[in-house]
Parts: structure tokens; C-alpha cells; sequence
């Protein structure tokens, strides 16, 4: 058996970023991800890394440009306001088909908003971040273990495909302790990386990495590229997990913290006989579609359960084709739903009404 | 027998520069320094965006696109990822002097050993002749088209001086190319700021006073005589930082 070790959840994807191969970390201070940027900063010169505080979230995704241009496993981590001066750097990423690894432990906007914890960032992670055509693999941690797990699956996705993966969590993530069993992870061995610009040692063309292509057509080619590989993904790397929906006659719909209160609300839903289950949805890009359209089949009602005005309701409406009502339950800036608040809509749900 | 010829690390591209600029002129001497010093199989270049955005085609090293204002970022991470490659950026005023400004301060800041072509012509050209934050005081651009009124607009910004008050950089020099000699000068200068990076000595910096006869509205010879008679008075060429040599001077 593993050995287990009490961690937060931030430290939790500083230490797996390590594990997974990551040697150059770039942060900028914001709440409520400092923790690893602190893991960072004492782990990396230890083990003959990089850490560096940049002097703005702008300057640290430009620095992760490129740490990536040369062909490593980099990252860096930040929240709400401070994801969004990154959506820059996110867009060239995308542009240059660039992996990199980016956590966002989400606290409640708009603006500076609050540092509570919020999950009101999934337009801005599901549909790129950045301006032009583009996706990250968003992927969605319920449990310390999983902030570990998909660290590395996001850096391994990220290599695979060429492009940047994001880890959507939450400020109750990202505090929170649990116990994790490190040893657990495994990583596998980094793709090669012909394209990178690491010097062309006088034997190879010149490697360059750009994102500007002037003519058209040249352009929508790459695009159209893109998307090709963006179907791949969706066929393959979706992931969500179901509880209890095998006999389901409702579906609550939830990821991250709002999926654990809402297990609380299913048990209690349970034990008075409601037929109730729950969709958590582990990549929100890819989203799970097909199990939502397998779903739509039996349950008579969903629920999205979301700490945001709702925004993942909208992908649960599309991925259910439409073929059965879909209800929100939610609170938002910063403030979590209750399993007493979810319960209550699972039972409105059952008597018909949502 | 050869007595002139392309520097290898330029690629047979032609340059798309306006006739005039003297944009190739220093991506020459760029080349040139490259190829005396036999680094270009470990030299990555970072191109800005403006009028040298695609300087990717011209130069034979690995070259990465950066975005506008951040090749000092890109240019750090480079060299923290392989610190036996040579990193140099090459950026104009309004890339370098106005939105990559935090950039350009905080990697001189850090000392980060890496080299800065920096080229100086007082306007926005790529864009077509907008106001830069090195445009002189009354200088007609299309966005200050009844010249740069200092009250409204601010005054223009002096690079070398401003960074030679930070304890970081190593090596800090104003050079121009409007004359042979001057151009012979230049390449002294990038030579030796390629050369600090290669003896770890670090962050080097070379502004080069260039021309825009385009968007200046003048012809080349006359844009030429412009950087004498306006630029240099506001801009002094010299060196502002040379951090060995003091050194030197200290131990002496």
C-alpha cells in the first residue's frame, strides 16, 4: 500500500507538476494559489530548477512560451484577474501550438471580485480564454488526489497534442488538506519534440515558432488542422464520473467542490427514495458529452449544480440535445451551494417542478 | 576570389524593408557578429512585433515569434530552459519602450544574461506611422498629426539612460548606422553584447538610432541627415553601462 501524505490541494499540484518532469515554474502572487508558488520556490532550486516570480501574470505565460519553445515541461499558476491578463499568452500558445500546463484556482469575479472560491471562470476555460479559434483541455480535480492526478495527465495530454492544458479548480480546492498517495502516480515518458527551438547545431533547418501567418488561406488551413485534432480529442479524452445513475430518474450535473456537495444531497435525496444520481463532468473541454446523451435517454430532469450564475448549464442543455428540462441550482461570488440548498432542488425536481 | 558576400546566418530570403530603412543593415551586422563568433547552431532569436515581425525568415538560427512587447519574457524563458544557447531579442521602441516596457526593465532588473538589439526610429512603422514613446517633442506622426505636444502626450523616452540607473544590467550602448563609420561602431557594439552573454556577463542591451524614411516622409538620404541633425541631440550615442569595464576601472 501506498504511503499517504496530508496536503493542500495547491501544494498537491506543485508537487505532481514536479513528479511529472516540470522544472521551470512562473507565477505572480494572487490568492488563493500562493501556496504553490511557495512549494515552488523552495522545491526548484533544490532539485536544479527554475522558479522566478515575474514581474506580471503577462510576463510569467510569456516566460512559459518559452521554456515550452524549447521543448520542457513548464507552468504556471495563478487566479481569476490574474488568469485573465494571461488569455494573451494563452491565445499565442494556441497559436503556436505550444503545450504548457495552466492551473487556475478560481476565486469569484467579475473584476477583482473576492478571493472566495468560484467556479464562474468555465466560459472563459471551455472556450479558450484568448481571442481567435482555440481549445485547452480543461480538467476539472474533486479531491486533493485528483489535483495530483490530473497535473500530470495534464502535462501529458499537453505534450500529446500540442497545445495547453488547464486545471479549472477552486479556491476550496486549493486550501483544502487531504491525504494523497503520491507514489501513486504515474508518468509516462515525454513525446519527442522535433519542432522545438532549441538551436539547430548547424544540422538540421531553423525551427521557428509563430503564430502569424499573413495569407488567408494559410491560416484557415491551420486552423482547420487544429480543429481536426480538436474532434480527436473530444472522441477520445473525454472523462466524467457517474454515481449512482444506473437507475437514475434525475441527473444532478456538477464538477470540482459543487460535485462533493452534491453527493451529500444525493445520499440524503436517497434514503427518501429519490431516484437520483450524479454526472461529474472530470474534462470541461473535452466535455463529456456522450454520457449526458446516454443520460438524457432515462433521467426525466437534470440539474446543474454550479458555483457560478450558470454557465456549464449550457454545455449539460446541448450535450442532452435539449430532450429533457435542465434546472440550475448555484450561488455565486464566492459563496458555496449547501447540501440542504441542492437537496431541496433535487426534491423540487422530483414533484415535477424545476 | 570572394571579398564580399551574405552572412550565413541570414537566409536567402529577400527582406520585404522599405527602401531606406535600416532595418537590414542591422540585421546584417547581426548575422555578421553571429557568424564570427560561430554561435548560430545555438543562437535563438525572439522577433517583436512592428516592421521586424518577420525577422523569423531571415535568420538562419532558430527564431521564435514573440508577442508584442513580451521578447524579454520569451527571450528568459529561452535561456532559464538552455543556458548554453544564446538568446537575443531584436525589438522596436513601441515593442520594447511602450507596451513591453515592464519586460524590458525587470529582465534588466534580474540581470538576465541575454542580448537586446534595440532598434530606435522614432515611430510606429509597421502600423503606418503612429506616435512612439521615443517620437520626438513636435514630431508630426500620423497619430499626433499636429506634432507630439509634450503637455498632452508626455516626452519621449531615453532607454539606455533610464535603465543605466538599475544596479542589473551589464552592458548598455546607443549606436546608430546613418554613416559608415557609425555602422562600423554599431557592430563593435553588438559584437561585445553577444560576446557578455557568451561570458555569462549578462544583460546587454544595444539601441540603435535608426531611419524611417516612409513614415518620417522623407527620402533615405534625407532621413539619414534627420538622425543627425533631430535624433542624436535627444538621443546622445555613447555607452551608459558597461558594468566589466567599471570593474576594471575600480581594480585599477
Amino acid at each position: 500500500m501506498s504511503e499517504k501524505v496530508l496536503m493542500k490541494g495547491n501544494e498537491a499540484i506543485a508537487e505532481a507538476a514536479i513528479i511529472a518532469g516540470c522544472r521551470h515554474y512562473f507565477g505572480y502572487p494572487i490568492t488563493p494559489q500562493t501556496e504553490i508558488a511557495a512549494y515552488m520556490a523552495k522545491k526548484m532550486p533544490k532539485i536544479g530548477g527554475t522558479f522566478l516570480q515575474a514581474e506580471s501574470e503577462i510576463a510569467a505565460i510569456n516566460m512559459v512560451y518559452g521554456v515550452s519553445s524549447a521543448g520542457l515541461r513548464v507552468m504556471t499558476s495563478s487566479s481569476s484577474p490574474g488568469v485573465s491578463l494571461k488569455g494573451e499568452g494563452l491565445s499565442y500558445l494556441a497559436g503556436a501550438d505550444l503545450p504548457a500546463l495552466i492551473v487556475n484556482v478560481q476565486r469569484g469575479g467579475p473584476g477583482l471580485g473576492g478571493i472566495q472560491p468560484s467556479q464562474s471562470d468555465y466560459f472563459q476555460a471551455t472556450r479558450g480564454g484568448g481571442h481567435g479559434d482555440y481549445h485547452m483541455i480543461v480538467l476539472a480535480p474533486a479531491s486533493v488526489q485528483e489535483m495530483a492526478e490530473l497535473t500530470v495527465k495534464g502535462f501529458e495530454l499537453a505534450d500529446t497534442y500540442r497545445m495547453t492544458s488547464m486545471i479549472l479548480a477552486d479556491g476550496t480546492m486549493g486550501q483544502m488538506m487531504e491525504p494523497v498517495a503520491l507514489d501513486d502516480l504515474r508518468v509516462n515518458p515525454m513525446p519527442a519534440k522535433p519542432w522545438a527551438t532549441t538551436g539547430t547545431g548547424m544540422k538540421r533547418p531553423h525551427n521557428i515558432v509563430n503564430s502569424l501567418f499573413l495569407q488567408p488561406e494559410e491560416l484557415e488551413k491551420f486552423n482547420f488542422e487544429r480543429y481536426e485534432r480538436y474532434a480527436r480529442i473530444e472522441e477520445t479524452e473525454a472523462l466524467a464520473e457517474e454515481y449512482l445513475m444506473d437507475d437514475a430518474e434525475i441527473a444532478v450535473a456538477a464538477f470540482g467542490i459543487a460535485a462533493r456537495v452534491s453527493k451529500n444531497a444525493i445520499d440524503e435525496a436517497r434514503k427518501m427514495g429519490i431516484k437520483v444520481g450524479l454526472i461529474r463532468p472530470i474534462t470541461l473541454w473535452p466535455f463529456p458529452k456522450a454520457v449526458f446523451r446516454k443520460a438524457a435517454d432515462h433521467v426525466k430532469s437534470m440539474i446543474s449544480v454550479e458555483l457560478s450564475m450558470g454557465q456549464m448549464i449550457e454545455d449539460v442543455r446541448l450535450a442532452a440535445e435539449c430532450r429533457v428540462p435542465v434546472s440550475l441550482c448555484n450561488r455565486a461570488g464566492g459563496m458555496i451551494p449547501s447540501p440542504d440548498q441542492v437537496l431541496a432542488a433535487i426534491v423540487s425536481a422530483a414533484k415535477g417542478g424545476h | 576570389m570572394v571579398v564580399f558576400k551574405k552572412p550565413h546566418a541570414l537566409t536567402d530570403a529577400p527582406f520585404h524593408y522599405c527602401p531606406g530603412c535600416t532595418h537590414g543593415i542591422v540585421h546584417r551586422l547581426v548575422a555578421e557578429v553571429i557568424d564570427e563568433l560561430g554561435i548560430e547552431g545555438k543562437t535563438i532569436g525572439i522577433a517583436p512585433v512592428g516592421c521586424s515581425v518577420m525577422a523569423y525568415n531571415y535568420f538562419n538560427c532558430d527564431m521564435i515569434e514573440a508577442a508584442h512587447g513580451r521578447a524579454p519574457a520569451v527571450a528568459t524563458g529561452v535561456k532559464r530552459a538552455n543556458p548554453d544557447n544564446i538568446v537575443f531579442t531584436y525589438q522596436g521602441d513601441g515593442d520594447l519602450a511602450s507596451i513591453g516596457m515592464a519586460e524590458t526593465v525587470h529582465s534588466a532588473a534580474r540581470n538576465e544574461n541575454i542580448t537586446i538589439i534595440f532598434i530606435n526610429n522614432a515611430i510606429y512603422g509597421m502600423t503606418g506611422g503612429q506616435m512612439a514613446p521615443t517620437s520626438l517633442p513636435g514630431q508630426v506622426t500620423q497619430t499626433s498629426p499636429y506634432g507630439r505636444d509634450v503637455k498632452a502626450c508626455g516626452y519621449p523616452i531615453r532607454v539606455c539612460e533610464m535603465l543605466s540607473e538599475l544596479e542589473g544590467p551589464e552592458y548598455l550602448e546607443r549606436v546608430t548606422v546613418n554613416s559608415v563609420p557609425n555602422i562600423r561602431k554599431a557592430k563593435k557594439a553588438i559584437k561585445k553584447a553577444f560576446q557578455n552573454q557568451i561570458e555569462g556577463k549578462g544583460f546587454s542591451l544595444v539601441e540603435v538610432i535608426s531611419s524611417c524614411p516612409t513614415n518620417w516622409g522623407m527620402t533615405p538620404q534625407a532621413a539619414l541627415k534627420w538622425i543627425d541633425e533631430k535624433m542624436i541631440p535627444y538621443y546622445p550615442l555613447g555607452v551608459y553601462k558597461d558594468r566589466s569595464a567599471e570593474k576594471k576601472e575600480e581594480n585599477a
